[in-house]
């Protein structure tokens, strides 16, 4: 029989808007208007949530949520809870940029913040990249403040006898393997697992735990928003073909026109 | 100089890193500095042979055969020895690899990186233009404190043939540590063979919340069938566990680029839409004409997808002559 390895799993999360169909920005460009909208968990992040939680089911251990954002962030803590996670730290800010140098310092001095009042981390759980700023460093500043080898856009993950076994995708097709020693950062992407839903009952515990709250000091920024804006978008003239089943032949034709129907 | 990271598939650069060049250049010309490509791995001497026209000064091989197996930090140490040589800037692709290294660097040297540039102004501080939620939003910013890292969205910008020479070779040693080596490649699964690839179909069929379950993709495979044509689905299909993630397209998923994408179902959420603009055209078969996705299709079918989809497989069937062997 294997060697039982109990793992410490923390993850780092970020709170997003769940925007749909077209994205509306403030008068001023600053922001997205997000007056309409819902926010959740960067999905990338979601599917972290998720790895964490199986390793726990599966091993043992401890497993932590945390993540840099205003006050209401702890909605996305609380949905982390919902499905499994025990612990949760909100760095809170009073919700204005944070560039990825500043973030990854804050969420490195709170990491060290834990190890110090003895919570330990053999796996550190990131997204690949965040959905909205797309910044693709803040897991690997992280590590490498850390000192911590970092795997990357990982879509299958091994934990066994101290070793992360991970896998991901190759440009050409294919997968690349890669095996680093715990304690370990691995950022992860969507379709690695897939996220459960949480119950009812899951909702009801996280909504009575406690969320430990610290004030993180803000590194200056590098990078510095100006504005946001639209990309520009080409019009798209609509042909109706038709409407229902009957709109068959009219379909045919145009795979006929367009060469699609050669064989 | 610029210094820029050249990524090559086997000695052919990749053209992601030939649209990081064209970048490259263009902020060379404005700061008055040559532009140096760095090639790692074997086969990097046969793609710097490829890189005349590209207004490249000197290629920069680095020769260690540690790093035959892609090794992102060491990648990145290697960088770092270069940038110290006096870099003006650092350009990259904004693919897995490029971003990845970059990251690195940033984070060895305390560097701000932008990633997914689209723009780039030089000036105290770089005014730049990048994409955030995957191309659907545009930021402009400025980078301030040191050297600027930039990686360039693909696809976004234009690649620049010129004429000249193949530029000078140099060979570079980068000091490593056991360290740097840590994180690497150490085995390879090949892709399954035979499987069309949704990247590279002509036409894909795609679904989404109105197939209403996972049984109603039957009539979703008949169609590409017929069409010789791959199937791909919006994350509620997903995440509803009716079909694969890796038929996902979209911000979390692939971005694909067939000549016809025919979108069943789906409503056109802008992070769907990012995996799919690429594609030629679009047709629509949805039962609301309001739906988001219409002001992105060519041509729009309005109805019930259950009955208009095996209404246009049938079709296909009778006008190829075997409607009745076929059922
Ligand atoms: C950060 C982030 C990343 C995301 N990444 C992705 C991604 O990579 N890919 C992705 O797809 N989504 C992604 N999403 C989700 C996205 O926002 C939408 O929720 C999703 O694309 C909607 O899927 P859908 O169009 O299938 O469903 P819906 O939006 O529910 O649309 C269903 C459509 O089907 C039509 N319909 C219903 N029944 C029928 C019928 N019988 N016949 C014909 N038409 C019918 C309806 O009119 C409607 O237009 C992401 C979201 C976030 C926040
Ligand atoms: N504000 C934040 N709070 C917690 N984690 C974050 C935050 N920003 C980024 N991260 C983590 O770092 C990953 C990469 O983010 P980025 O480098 O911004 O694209 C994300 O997927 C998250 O796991």
């Amino acid at each position: 029989e294997r060697p039982h390895s109990v793992v410490n799993v923390l993850v780092c999360v970020k709170r997003v808007p769940a925007t749909g169909g077209t994205i509306v920005l403030t008068a001023d460009a600053q922001e997205i208007d997000t007056r309409y909208l819902g926010f959740t968990i960067s999905p990338h992040e979601e599917c972290a949530v998720e790895e964490a939680v199986r390793l726990i089911e599966a091993n043992g251990g401890s497993s932590t949520v945390m993540t840099l954002g205003p006050a209401a962030a702890e909605e996305q803590l609380r949905d982390a809870m919902a499905i499994g996670i025990e612990r949760a730290v909100l760095l809170e800010t009073d919700g204005g940029d944070w560039d990825p140098i500043a973030t990854s310092i804050a969420l490195t001095d709170a990491i060290r913040a834990q190890e110090a009042a003895g919570q330990r981390f053999d796996l550190l759980l990131f997204g690949n990249e965040a959905a909205d700023t797309g910044d693709y460093q803040v897991a690997i500043r992280v590590a490498t403040a850390l000192g911590l080898p970092c795997i990357n856009g990982v879509k299958g993950l091994d934990i066994r006898d101290g070793v992360a076994v991970a896998r991901r995708e190759a440009s050409a097709g294919g997968w690349e393997v890669y095996e680093v020693p715990l304690p370990a950062v691995v950022a992860v992407k969507e379709g690695i697992n897939l996220p459960r839903y949480p119950s009812v009952p899951g909702r009801l515990r996280a909504r009575k735990k406690v969320v430990e709250r610290v004030v993180p000091k803000q590194a200056p920024a590098g990078l510095v928003k100006l504005r946001l804006r639209l990309p520009e978008e080409r019009e798209t003239a609509t042909e109706i073909l038709g409407t229902g089943p009957d709109a068959a032949p009219k379909v045919v034709e145009l795979l006929q026109r367009l060469g699609l129907l050669a064989s | 100089m610029i210094l820029t990271l050249v990524e090559h598939a086997d000695g052919r650069p990749e053209r992601p890193s030939l649209e990081a060049l064209a970048v490259a250049r263009r902020l060379g010309s404005a700061l008055g500095k040559p532009v140096q490509a760095v090639l790692f791995g074997p086969r990097s001497r046969d793609a710097a042979r490829q890189l005349a026209g590209q207004g490249v000064a000197t290629t920069i091989v680095v020769e260690d055969a540690r790093l035959d197996a892609y090794a992102p930090v060491a990648w990145a140490a290697s960088m770092q020895q270069l940038l110290d040589r006096g870099a003006a800037a650092v350009v990259a692709a904004g693919s897995e690899r490029g971003n990845e290294v970059m990251a690195y660097v940033g984070a060895r040297t305390g560097l701000p990186m932008a990633a997914n540039v689209v723009e780039v102004t030089p000036g105290k501080p770089f005014r730049l233009v990048r994409q955030r939620w995957a191309g659907s939003l545009l930021e402009e910013a400025s980078l301030d404190g040191g050297p600027p890292l930039l990686t360039i969205a693909p696809h976004a910008v234009a690649v620049e043939e010129g004429a000249g020479a193949a530029p000078a070779i140099e060979a570079f040693a980068p000091a490593l540590t056991d360290g740097d080596l840590r994180v690497r490649v150490v085995g390879r699964v090949e892709p399954a063979a035979g499987s069309l690839s949704l990247t590279d179909a002509k036409v894909v069929v795609g679904g989404g919340r109105g197939l209403g379950g996972p049984e109603a993709f039957a009539i979703l495979d008949e169609l590409a069938g017929l069409l010789g044509g791959a199937v791909g689905v919006s994350r509620v299909a997903t995440s509803a566990g009716w079909r694969p993630h890796a038929q996902q397209i979209g911000q979390t998923g692939l971005r694909i680029a067939p000549d016809l994408y025919i979108a069943c179902g789906i409503s056109g959420a802008i992070q769907h839409i990012v995996g799919c603009r690429a594609a030629k055209r679009i047709l629509v078969i949805n039962k609301d004409p309001e739906a988001p996705i219409m002001s992105r299709a060519s041509y729009a079918v309005i109805g019930d997808l259950h009955t208009v989809v095996p209404a246009i497989s049938a079709e296909i069937r009778r006008v190829r002559g075997n409607g009745a062997s076929a059922g």
